[in-house]
């Protein structure tokens, strides 16, 4: 007996939510960033307004000098949404899990000579509270921001920037073999160190700043764009001539990372700025504000990295590790057209053109 | 000859989205038709996929051997670069 198959076919009644469909138009298949992301902030029924902010909406979007008619313009260009994005970093985990554990075994790291050594330990781990810091910004900007597109973006952004704080802890902890010394002496130097102090303000400033946007670009399109590139780029490729190939292996997620994240800043940057005149306007003088502060701010670190004052070759045993951080010394020389300055307003001038492609008028607020 | 169609069939997946996206916005001659559990593009001459445009759609680098994993079926000449895939007779 002869049996015949035939398949038939069944029209799906929909082919994605009515809210998404209503933005793509119907009869198309929505993508899942798209279902996830689209018109998933709450809007109405604010019924307890939050005592701490009595004159504003539980979610609100006057809280900030941004206007949007609508919020879902800052869709995010990598479409993270919670499955896209732990799948490609647990992809990038795996590798970057592979590298320490190839330096590890080798001891790439202890074996560095002492003054790149050095570098990583005054300039390197520090910046573990810098990722801290941009951990409490980009929650806060969640937690206050308009938007699912840029409150899903700004969560996974902090939850990247614990994860680059733990990278860095770990690297002082093969360079020490597993000895806290050295976490404990670069947050000494985070506090006290006078070469920290104005990136230490900077970022304590941002802490409180009132509107949600401002921080959001004070953070990850300033300080980002110009800390990533600064440190990841042009220190660790000094390093990296120098012999410290280690550590480029080690921090190459780091470096991938802004990549990606300078693709979502741009997408932001350049929808606030297509909004309207106002907003390209405010946009373009909170990145002339903070880009002038943070510049400044980095420039100390640039010149530990770049231009150390020559000082007697001291053996960095975990005994005199604290006096490499002490408060009085000069730590650098610098003149214009010394190395961490050059590599500033380097990293600075890239930063600048890249958001004036983006629509903002930078010459117009100067 | 110049009838003849060429054909390109992807399970439907998500990750097929983007690539039929990038089809439709390249190849305007293309029809695109939706089957259970696939979807079929069919085209006279020639058919193309650019990396760049399913890169667009995708939001991360994209290898163009990727197509493969959601590869049904397909008929006409392949020709395979870096940054496209086309199909032609």
């Amino acid at each position: 007996m002869a049996i015949e198959i035939s398949s038939k076919q069944i029209e799906p009644i929909r082919h994605t939510y009515d809210y998404v469909a209503r933005r793509i138009g119907e009869g198309r298949p929505g993508s899942r960033y798209q279902e996830a992301t689209f018109d998933i902030q709450p809007t109405a029924n604010f019924q307890y307004p939050s005592s701490y902010a009595p004159k504003y909406a539980l979610f609100d979007p006057a809280r900030t000098a941004i206007v949007m008619e609508d919020w879902y313009a800052f869709l995010d260009p990598r479409q993270y949404y919670y499955s896209a994005y732990t799948v490609a970093r647990a992809k990038q985990q795996e590798v970057v899990e592979k590298n320490f554990a190839f330096v590890e075994s080798k001891n790439l790291l202890t074996n560095l000579p002492d003054d790149i050594k050095t570098v990583i330990r005054k300039v390197l781990i520090p910046l573990r509270h810098v990722e801290w810091a941009g951990n409490m910004n980009n929650c806060s900007i969640t937690d206050v921001g308009y938007g699912t597109a840029i409150t899903q973006a700004t969560l996974f952004h902090a939850i990247d920037k614990l994860g680059i704080a733990q990278y860095l802890t770990r690297i002082s902890l093969i360079l020490e073999e597993n000895e806290e010394t050295g976490l404990d002496a670069a947050k000494q130097a985070w506090l006290e160190d006078e070469m920290w102090q104005p990136l230490r303000r900077a970022v304590e400033d941002m802490f409180v700043l009132d509107d949600w946007f401002e921080l959001l670009v004070a953070q990850n399109v300033v300080l980002d764009g110009l800390l990533y590139p600064l440190v990841y780029g042009e220190i660790v490729d000094d390093l990296m001539v120098r012999g410290a190939m280690s550590l480029a292996m080690l921090t190459e997620f780091m470096r991938e990372w802004q990549k990606e994240a300078e693709r979502w800043t741009s997408a932001i940057v350049k929808a606030a700025c297509l909004e309207s005149k106002a907003n390209a306007a405010q946009v373009s003088t909170w990145t002339r504000v903070w880009t002038d502060r943070l510049s400044d701010a980095l420039e100390p670190i640039a010149c530990a990295a770049f231009d150390p004052v020559p000082t007697q070759p001291a053996p960095a045993t975990k005994r005199n590790l604290g006096r490499l951080f002490s408060k009085s010394e000069d730590q650098c020389t610098r003149s214009v057209d010394s190395l961490s300055v050059t590599a500033v307003s380097q990293v600075r001038v890239a930063l600048l053109e890249r958001l004036q492609k983006q629509g903002l008028k930078l010459a117009e607020v100067a | 000859m110049s009838e003849k169609k060429v054909f390109l069939i992807l399970q439907d997946t998500e990750d097929s989205r983007p690539i039929i996206e990038a089809v439709g916005a390249d190849n305007p001659h293309v029809s695109i038709q939706r089957q259970p559990g696939m979807v079929r593009m069919e085209a006279t001459q020639s058919l193309r996929i650019n990396r760049e445009t399913v890169e667009e759609k995708v939001g991360r680098d994209w290898d163009v051997q990727e197509l493969h994993l959601n590869l049904v079926s397909l008929s006409g000449h392949v020709d395979e670069e870096d940054d496209y895939f086309e199909l032609h007779w």
